[in-house]
Parts: structure tokens; sequence; C-alpha cells
């Protein structure tokens, strides 16, 4: 095996895009360090991306927050911009493992591992953020839910790698929450996760709504029938009720060792009641 | 000198119940305690285990010849290099090392020594195991059916009635009176099915020890353990050595529970390092530890009370089925003698069966085989409280077994402390505050037998009059401590002039392993009956000196007087000054101590317990615990505190999330602390605990073990909470989120 | 493989070890650099008891290549006290009898002082949420989160 930490994205991709064998992706390591413990990747080559200019860093653009590959949960969660302008995001981020892991482990990362049930991944498709991609061709941006490809698959081509997520001025009174339901209070998978971002008008009633669920599905699900349940209302209950069996209807889960089919479907509407409403008050919504 | 009469008259003791710091604490709090995977040697190997895949399989072969050509290689071990082993040790053997067939996913196949980890591992995956696989049986119930997949055959015995497949080993029953009068004679009568998953202890270290045996034949091993005696009796047997040849030291220990009483990984180092002819140390990987080690049973049970609407329980049958892992001795018997001790019965019946099932041999875990049995029986009782409208407090201070019952077991008991941790409940705050919405309290009591066992000990006063203690019980939770202040308190010195050291196995008799709550108690009776052989020395010293009869000497506040006017006028003489002039006198002064200690002295609890039920999301939040608990005299009060909260928190963990999850291949699907889930600190509130001090008849100082009793109620007592605050019973562990949301909805249905 | 030459600073201490490209910070103190205090409970993040700071972050030393410290300071449990002093974390610890097997210790007091490195007067639910990390078997938590909150009173008085 062969560590090698490149000064800049060019030498990064070009390492990536020469590599023979399996070649990783090193930001926080939180995912890639515990699969070759357990002899599932066996790198031949890993590229420490965190030494490149920008990997650690949150910038202001265009009035959104473009955050460097290598940010960690614990940077966004002390970024005070971040926070203001997308809470659901950095306390979805926030809740990927321990302290810990949060002193490492990045929102990049969390994407790329591309585990359904990724805390983070909910939120930023609610948020309708994106990904820059630097690879052999050049740059490309990509939304964030055309990343994952089903567990563990990415739609990254050969030598390709994400840069930076890019978060989009947050629109005027609007607001974001991510909730996800795990047994234990922390050091969790997330069994269901729901991520809400939302618009209100002066009256309160929703103009505009992303609703993203994770762990119901092979890969992330930008729910739209349950964004037009809110849309429009003023999240009362039948809009609330149409909500949750929007998102229930749109489950596809699977029974596993963190939950059942069924469980899964029911918990998927009661999150999202939930989340919205936390949105919807961080919109300046009444309730 | 009249120094043995068991418990003494109530004393005001000095050292004992107070709270010095620990001993070992420095160490322990800078990162310089040794631990099992923190001992080198030059030129030491690193030793791999391959491990089966499969829950039941044929081993038709091991093909090694290209593992031993790895580059750095230098032994490889599989189970031919062994000796057949004793009888005795046969099924020890069998999981060490698996023989004829792998019984379970992670049975260890073979093993290899080599210079590097990347050796080794490269060695692992080049040895080539022909398996055939067989059906297998992970669940008890399907694994006592005619027909079930048979791990072993004629192991049987005729205990078993007939219409039971073949993993059934043996039955065992318990009780007194008629239990179908009783029920006869009672109001209600209900009868559950109820079932519990299999828990790991979940110690925070993994099995790691460092073997190295000579060419000459002598053999040292050091190891994390909780009974060093233990690992060097059974090592030397596997390996076919006298055990005088094997000198086995315990490190510090990280975490044991019951875990840590018997060997895994040992044997298996000791082997290739005789192989290698050089030191080989084996850590196991978390991942190892859950597939390999010992969980404890899982459980079904069928339970049936009957009881009178003034609260009198009539009659109470338990038929408990516990599988074991893939040996016999699951702690089914434990569980058949414990679960209706707490109470006082006419009637009383309960059954046990040994159940074998392609799983890792379970091993103990505190209290073993105790709180699945409780759980079953005071589930019952609680649901009988509430069906009949009593108190459920009231109800078990009225059968509660006391002074006198003959316990459902069979022996009488002596002073015990049921009714008092009963009545401390009933007066506590904690009874009487308001639960908002969806809240509910269980209450539940617990029972464990404490045990005495082989003890040895060796205490020795240096010539300037300080004491050292010579133990054999590895310190899991601060008995050195406890040794020390009970040492201290009989010497009538100081807290600091005492040390007390964990011996290797070469420098004292036999001491059974650190279990049963045994080591309070057990050793520290050897303490104090050591100290007093070195009072009774320095008495003969001082008598001596003053040329007086040595009877006419007594010991007070660490110095020898003559005994009353009439022996005679002397200054006391302190134990510096007797140790000062030991030399003079008669040579060194050392107290020694070896007994099979006996009088453990029962031990008795009861938990309450607030919890929060989501009724949406099925989660449940702990919300107040609180313990109370006999320890017949608390020697250091933190630890005895310690004691009672990690056992409830463990409790809580196994009844609400903790589970060994089997697939249909049989294989293990968690087997790591992430889907594992034992309680992290943001889960719980603050425990707390009420220390009652009824004193143990068979302890000078009154002392219990109270190390097991505490995870015995918190099974029964938050599936009670929890019941209460759902609305629906619950009869299967762990309550994990999604049965209990599915119990609300079938409930509301 | 090739090994990398690595020159970082543990506890103050400039140091240099050589390391395979795929060992971890963990086996690197423990193994090369003798610094077992740090303990392995895991491997996988999951636990905490191999808890260290690289440049005041705390981090699982199990998930972090001992190669990627280039540069670094790294502080372990050994670093905590100061000659014979102990922190007032340590000694609390101590008082308060929270440890019992110990070997989650060294990772809670590590994780500990990085909490009250950033918020001397944390609330008891911060103080649980900061520690969920690290997992103790045999405590239930309850001393040792008595002994972060004294600790953290004592060192404001101070």
């Amino acid at each position: 095996m062969r560590y090698e930490a490149p000064r800049s994205l060019k030498s990064a991709v070009a390492l990536m895009a020469g590599a023979r064998g399996s070649a990783h992706i090193l930001a926080g390591g939180t995912d890639l360090l515990v699969r070759m413990r357990s002899g599932y990747a066996e790198p031949d080559l890993i590229v420490d991306i965190k030494h490149i200019d920008g990997m650690k860093s949150v910038v202001a653009e265009k009035g959104g927050w473009r955050i460097g590959a290598a940010v960690s949960g614990a940077e966004i969660g002390e970024h005070k911009g971040l926070c203001r302008a997308w809470p659901g995001v950095v306390e979805a981020a926030n809740l990927i493992g321990s302290t810990q892991i949060q002193g490492r482990a990045t929102m990049t990362g969390n994407l790329c591992n591309a585990s359904p049930a990724a805390d983070s991944v909910p939120a930023l498709v609610a948020a309708g953020a994106t990904v820059r991609i630097a690879g052999p061709k050049g740059r490309r941006d990509v939304a964030v839910e055309k990343v994952p490809t089903g567990p563990g698959k990415t739609s990254l081509k050969k030598g390709e790698i994400i840069a930076s997520v890019f978060l989009p001025k947050r629109p005027a009174r609007s607001g974001d929450a991510y909730l996800r339901f795990t047994p234990r209070s922390e050091m969790d998978i997330a069994v269901v996760g729901v991520g809400v971002s939302l618009s209100v008008n002066t009256k309160g009633v929703c103009t505009a709504a992303r609703v993203a669920l994770g762990a119901v599905a092979p890969t992330v699900l930008l729910v739209e029938p349950a964004a037009r349940a809110l849309v429009g209302t003023t999240l009362d209950e039948t809009a609330l009720e149409a909500l949750a069996a929007a998102c229930s209807k749109a489950c596809r889960p699977i029974d596993d060792k963190r939950g059942t089919v069924e469980y899964r479907i029911r918990v998927a509407g009661v999150l999202a009641r939930r989340a919205a409403l936390i949105a919807y008050e961080r919109a300046g919504g009444r309730k | 000198m009249a120094l043995d009469k068991g418990f003494d008259q109530p004393r005001k003791f000095k050292v004992v119940g107070t709270r010095p710091l620990r001993p070992d604490g420095i160490d322990k709090v800078t990162g310089r305690a040794r631990f099992g995977a923190d001992m080198n040697a030059p030129g030491m190997l690193v030793g791999r285990i391959l491990r089966s895949p499969h829950a039941h399989a044929r081993i038709r072969g091991i093909d090694t010849s290209k593992a031993e050509k790895v580059p750095g290689v230098k032994a490889v071990v599989t189970r031919k290099d062994f000796p057949k082993p004793r009888p005795d040790l046969a099924d020890i053997m069998d999981n060490v090392m698996a023989g004829r067939k792998a019984l379970y996913d992670g049975h260890a196949v073979a093993a290899v020594a080599a210079t590097s980890v990347h050796a080794a591992r490269k060695a692992l995956k080049a040895i080539k195991v022909d398996y055939e696989v067989l059906p297998h049986v992970t669940d008890v119930d399907e694994a006592m059916k005619k027909g079930a997949p048979l791990l072993h055959r004629g192991r049987s015995d005729e205990t078993v009635p007939a219409g039971f497949s073949g993993n059934v080993m043996h039955r065992f029953e318990y009780g007194h009176g008629d239990v179908e009068k009783g029920f006869k004679q009672a109001d209600l009568v209900i009868e559950r099915h109820l079932k519990t998953a299999a828990a790991h202890q979940g110690y925070i270290e993994p099995h790691a020890c460092l073997a190295s045996v000579g060419p000459d034949g002598n053999a040292e091993l050091w190891v994390c353990t909780q009974g060093h005696y233990m690992v060097r009796n059974t090592c030397a047997g596997l390996l076919g050595i006298d055990a005088s040849r094997l000198r086995v030291t315990a490190s510090e220990i990280g975490g044991g529970f019951g875990g840590k009483t018997t060997v895994f990984i040992e044997p298996v180092a000791l082997m290739l390092s005789r192989k290698a002819n050089k030191p080989v140390k084996i850590v196991m990987s978390r991942e190892e530890v859950f597939r390999a080690t010992g969980p404890t049973s899982s459980t079904s049970m069928t339970c049936k009370i009957g009881m009178k609407k003034d609260g009198t329980i009539t009659a109470g049958l338990a038929e408990l089925r516990y599988q074991g892992g893939a040996y016999p001795g699951s702690p089914v018997q434990y569980g058949a003698m414990a679960c209706f001790a707490p109470y006082d019965l006419k009637n009383v019946k309960s059954i046990g069966y040994d159940v074998v099932t392609n799983r890792p041999k379970q091993a103990a875990y505190r209290a073993p085989g105790a709180p699945m049995g409780a759980y079953a029986v005071e589930s019952v009782i609680d649901e009988l409280c509430r069906k009949l409208g009593l108190d459920p407090l009231g109800v078990r201070l009225k059968n509660a077994a006391r002074e006198g019952t003959r316990s459902s077991y069979g022996p009488t008991f002596n002073q015990i402390g049921l009714p008092a941790t009963l009545e401390a409940a009933m007066r506590h705050p904690h009874w009487k505050a308001k639960l908002g919405k969806n809240q509910g309290r269980g209450v539940a009591c617990g029972f464990w037998f404490n045990f005495g066992g082989d003890t040895c000990v060796s205490m020795n006063v240096t010539p300037d009059g300080t004491v050292t203690l010579t133990e054999g019980n590895p310190d899991i939770g601060g008995s050195r401590a406890s040794m020390t202040m009970m040492a201290a308190e009989e010497l009538g010195i100081p807290y600091d002039q005492v040390r007390t050291v964990i011996a290797d196995t070469s420098s004292l008799g036999q001491n059974d392993v650190t279990d049963g709550s045994r080591v309070t108690f057990a050793v520290g009776l050897a303490t104090i009956k050591a100290a007093r052989e070195a009072i009774k020395i320095c008495c003969e010293r001082a008598a001596k000196v003053w040329g007086i009869d040595p009877d006419a000497v007594v010991w007070e506040d660490g110095h020898a007087k003559p005994a009353g006017p009439n022996a005679g006028k002397f200054p006391p003489m302190s134990l510096k000054e007797i140790a000062a002039i030991a030399t003079n006198t008669g040579g060194p002064i050392a107290g020694h101590h070896e007994v099979n200690a006996e009088g453990a002295g029962v031990s008795f609890a009861t938990h309450m317990v607030d919890v929060e039920v989501d009724p949406e999301t099925g989660a449940v939040k702990v919300l107040r615990y609180t313990v109370f608990q006999d320890a017949g005299k608390a020697v250091h009060p933190s630890y005895v505190e310690g004691q009672f909260q990690g056992g409830a928190v463990q409790g809580i963990g196994w009844a609400l999330n903790e589970e060994y999850i089997y697939g249909a291949d049989g294989r293990l699907q968690n087997p790591g602390f992430l889907d594992y889930r034992i309680p992290v600190c943001s889960d719980l509130p603050m425990i707390d605990t009420v220390i009652l001090e009824i004193p143990n008849p068979g302890h000078p100082y009154g002392v219990r073990g109270v190390g097991e009793t505490s995870i015995v109620p918190p099974l029964a007592a938050i599936a009670n909470a929890v019941s209460a605050a759902a609305g629906v019973r619950l009869t299967e562990l762990p309550m994990s989120p999604p049965k209990v949301l599915k119990a609300i909805g079938a409930a509301r249905a | 493989m090739t090994r990398i030459h690595v020159s970082t600073t543990v506890n103050g201490d400039a140091t240099e070890f050589l390391c395979e490209p795929d060992e971890t910070l963990l086996d690197v103190l423990r193994e090369r650099l003798g610094l077992t205090g740090t303990k392995e409970g895991c491997g996988t993040g999951d636990c905490g008891a191999c808890s260290v700071t690289i440049d005041g972050r705390l981090v699982c030393s199990c998930l972090v290549l001992a190669a990627e410290v280039a540069g670094c300071e790294v502080a372990t449990i050994e670093g905590m006290a100061d000659g014979d002093r102990l922190h007032p974390l340590q000694q609390k610890f101590l008082d308060h009898a929270a440890l019992q097997c110990g070997i989650c210790t060294p990772g809670f007091l590590v994780a500990a002082k990085a909490l009250l490195d950033r918020n001397p007067d944390p609330t008891e639910t911060e103080v649980r949420y900061w520690l969920a990390g690290n997992l103790c078997r045999c405590t239930g938590y309850d001393k040792i989160v008595r002994a972060v909150m004294d600790a953290a009173k004592e060192m404001r008085r101070a």
C-alpha cells in the first residue's frame, strides 16, 4: 500500500486516475479505516486530500457556502455562518458518530461512503446542495442526490474526486431540519432519517419545500409528493397527515439488524411531521 | 485471644466504611497501568487465529502447508498439535480449537505466529479448511424440537424426558409443596411466555495474552483474566504440562463481568510459543470478542403464578429453557434456583433445561442465569399486582423471604436483607414522585447466592512496620482498596501503610476465580484472618520482650498492650516497634490464611425505575433509577455504589437494546459496538443508590458480596415500567423500539 | 511496503518514527512509541478508549493513519499530568471513584479534557453527549459525569 498526500487537486486527480488496483481518498478516514480493519477494503493507494488548498475551508460564495471536502463535522458545527444558514444540515452533519468521529468525519465522506443511512445526505438533498467534482476531464457540479447510486456505490468515475459541497443561499423566510431515529441517543446508525427544508410567505403559508428520506431505500429519496403536501399550507394537521402518508408511501426499505420494513415505513412519517414542524418554526411560521 | 467467632459483634470501624483513594488509582488515571495487551517481550511474535465462517460444519481437513511457507511465519497450530484432553477439559479444548466440527460462527480452527501482523494475516488467508457445511440451529426453542440439527451425539443425560431433541443436555428441578393445589387457592393465575436475547458482558478490554514457553518446559503467561490460577490449571491440563511449570501473571483487567472466567486464546498462544520457541502475543479484535468468547444464554421461559386478592402468592411455577451455545453448561440451573428465591412460598417449582445450539459457548455473565429467571417471575408478579389493584412493593414485602424462610431452592435463609430493601424503597421519595404522560414506573426484586471458594493470602510485616498483603485475585473494580482497608482495620494501622499486591501463580496457593461476588467476602475474610495471625505473633513478641505470658497481651489500635493491670505495667508497643526488633525476637513476622471460604451470605436488591415511552416511535428513555441493595457491610461505599450502578446499567442495556442477532445463515450480524448497543453516557440519568447493611453472619465484619445482584432486577423492573408507560405488557427482550411500537399498535388495534 | 518516516510532536516532545503506510496512529503510539496508556477497545471508532487529541482536536487514534500526523501535535493520556501533579480531572476521577477496571479511563480523561478546554462550564447533558463516544461498562457513567462536573467546577475556581 502507498500513502500519498498531494498538495494540489490536480495531482490528487492524477494519482487517482493513474492508480492501478484499488485507490481510496482519505479525508476523515472514519469509514475507510474501519473497512480496512475488517478487510473489506484493501487499498493499494490512499490519497490524503487534507493538504490540498481549499479542502479544509468553508468560504462564502454567491450568498451560500462552499465547504471543502475535508472539513470535519466539528468544524461545520463551529461555523457560525453555516449554523445560521442551514441549521438542519449542520445538525445532520453533527449527528455522525461521536465527538471523536466529529473531529474527523466529513460530509463529503459521508456522501461518498454511499450508505443509505448517511445522516448528512437527506439534509443536503433537502437543502438543494450540490457537489463540485474534479476529474481527469475537468470540473462538474452535480446535485447531491445524483451522487449515490446504491449501497456503497456512487456515480463518480475513475479519477474523480469530490472537492467541495455547495450550500446555496438560504432563501428568505426559510428553514431546514433533520431528524433521525436511532435506538441509542448517540453512537448509532439511522434507522430512518428525514431532512426537510421549506420556505414560507409572510402569512406563514409554505411556498416551497424539499423533503428527503434516508435509510428507507437503497439511496436517499427526494420525495416530491411529500413536498407538495406542504406547499400552500400552514402545516395544519391535514397537511402533516398528507406529508406523513407521502413519506411512508415512498419508503422501499428492507428488514435488517437495525429495523424492520414495517417500522421504517411508520417512523418515516412520524419523523417527517416532526422535522417539518421544526423547519417551519425556523422559517418563521407560527406553531 | 478468642479471635474466631464468625461475625464480630457490631463494632466501630475506623477504616472500613470510609472512602480512601484506591491504591492503583494513579496508575489508572495516568495510563501507566498495564493491561492485557500492554506487555511485550523481546523477540515476540504476533499470534492470529483463523475462525470458522460457518455456524455448523464438519472439518474434513486443514491444509496449512502454504501458510507455513509465508515469510515470517514461525508456527502454525491446529487441533492436531494438542494432546488428547482429559475428559473434564474436553469441551474447553474443543471450544479453544475445533476438532471434528466447527460448531459456531467464529469457532477457532487454526492459528499462526509470525513476525508481523501482515505476515500473520497473509498466513491465515493461505490456510485452506475443507468444510462440509451442516444444518444449524441457533434458537433455543427450535433446538429443543425433535428433528433439530444435532451438535453432539449421546450427550443428553438421564434427566431429560422423552420427546426432546438430543440438544437438550440436562433437566433441573427445584421447589417444594404442591403447585397445582396452590393455583387452585389463587384468586388470579397468570401464565406468560417470555423470551430474552443473548447479551454479551461487553468488557471494553478485548482478551489478550503473552505466552513464552522455553525448551526446558518452563512457561510464562501474562494475561488479562478474572482468575490466573484457573488459567494456569486449565492451560497446563490442555498442554499436558505440570501446573507448577506454568507461571501465570494477571495483568490489570479491563472488565470481565464473568466473561474472563475461562480460557480462549491462552492455550493457543502457549502452543504457538512452544512450537515457535519464541514469545507469542495474541490480542483479540472486538469482532472476535463478540463472535468467539462467551455471551450469556438466550432464553425462552414460561412462568405461571397464582395470587390471592390480598396479595398472597399461592403458587409459582417456572419452566426455563436456556441455550448455552455449543457445549453443555448454560446457567439455567442458577436461573431455576434463583428465580423464586426472593419469596416465601408454600408451593413452588422451577424447572430448567440446558440446551446446546450453534452459538459460542456461553460464559458467566454477572449473576449468571439469574436475571432472566427474575425477569419472568417479576414480570408476572407485576401483572398480577396491576390486575388485582395491589401495591407491587407491598405485595413483594408481604411475600418476602426472611430469616428462617425455606428458600425455593432448598436451604433455609439466615439473616437476609430483602425486607429492608423493600421498606427502604417504600420510604424513598422516588416511590412517591409524580409521573408525566407516557411515563411509567416499575419495580422488581433480585437475588444472588454469592460464593466463597478457595482463597489464599499472605501478609508480611516489613522491618519498618509497614505491611504487604499478597493475594491472588485480579483487582477488577477496586478490590485492592477493600483488602487494604480490611488489613489496615484489623491491624489498627493507617490505610497507606498497607500495600496490596496481586501475586502470580507461583507465589501463593490456589485461588478461585474473581467471580460469584466472592473477592471482598472471601479474600477479605482471609485477609482479616491472616492479619489476626500476624497480630498473634506480634503479641507473642511483645510478651517475650516483657517476659509475660502471650495470653496476657492484647492488640488494640495497632499496639500490643498488657491485657490488664495483673499482666504488668508496660508501655504499649506499636507494630513499628515490634517489627524493628523482629530479628531479635524470632525472625520475620507474617500471617497467612488458606481456606475454602464458606458462609458467603446471600444478597437481595430491589430496583425502581421510571421510563418514558414515545408512542409514535417506540423509543424508551430511562428517566430515573434507584437501586436498594443489601451490602452486609459496605467496606468502601463508593465502590459498592459503583457495583450497584454498573449492574443496573448493564441491565438497562440488556432490557432495551442489547442482543445477539443471527442471520438465517447462522452468522452473527452485529459483532461490534456499533450494532451491539451497550448504553452510552447520553442514554442515561444518574443512578441513585441506597446501601442497606444487614450483616452477613459468615464474615467477621458482616460483608456480603455486592457485585452481581445489581444486574438481576433491572430486566424486570424496566419491563414493568415500560409496560406501565405503554399500556401493554411486553414479554420479549430486548424491548427495542420496533417491538415496543408493534406492541402498542397491536394493543390499540 | 515501504515504511514512512514521520516527524511529529507527542505530548510536547519532538518525536520521529517509521511506520507502515496502513499503520494506525494507535498502533504506532502503543507498539512503536511505548505509549500504552492509549487503549484499543474496538479498533472501529465505537468505544473511545483510544482517544487522543491532534492539534487540540479530539479523535479516535484507531481511525487515524500514523502517516497523517506528520507535523501535528499529538496529546495522549501520558501527557496529561504536569510532572507529579495530576490534572484536576485525574484527581477528581480518583476522588469520585469514577473508575472500576480503568481500561476506559484514559480515553474518558482525554475526551473530558478536550471538553473542558472548550467549555469550562458544561451542563450535565453537555457532558453526557460529549462523552457518548466513550464506552464504560463498569460504572454506568454516574460517577464519571460527577467527576467531570466537579473538575470543571474546581478548574473554574482556579
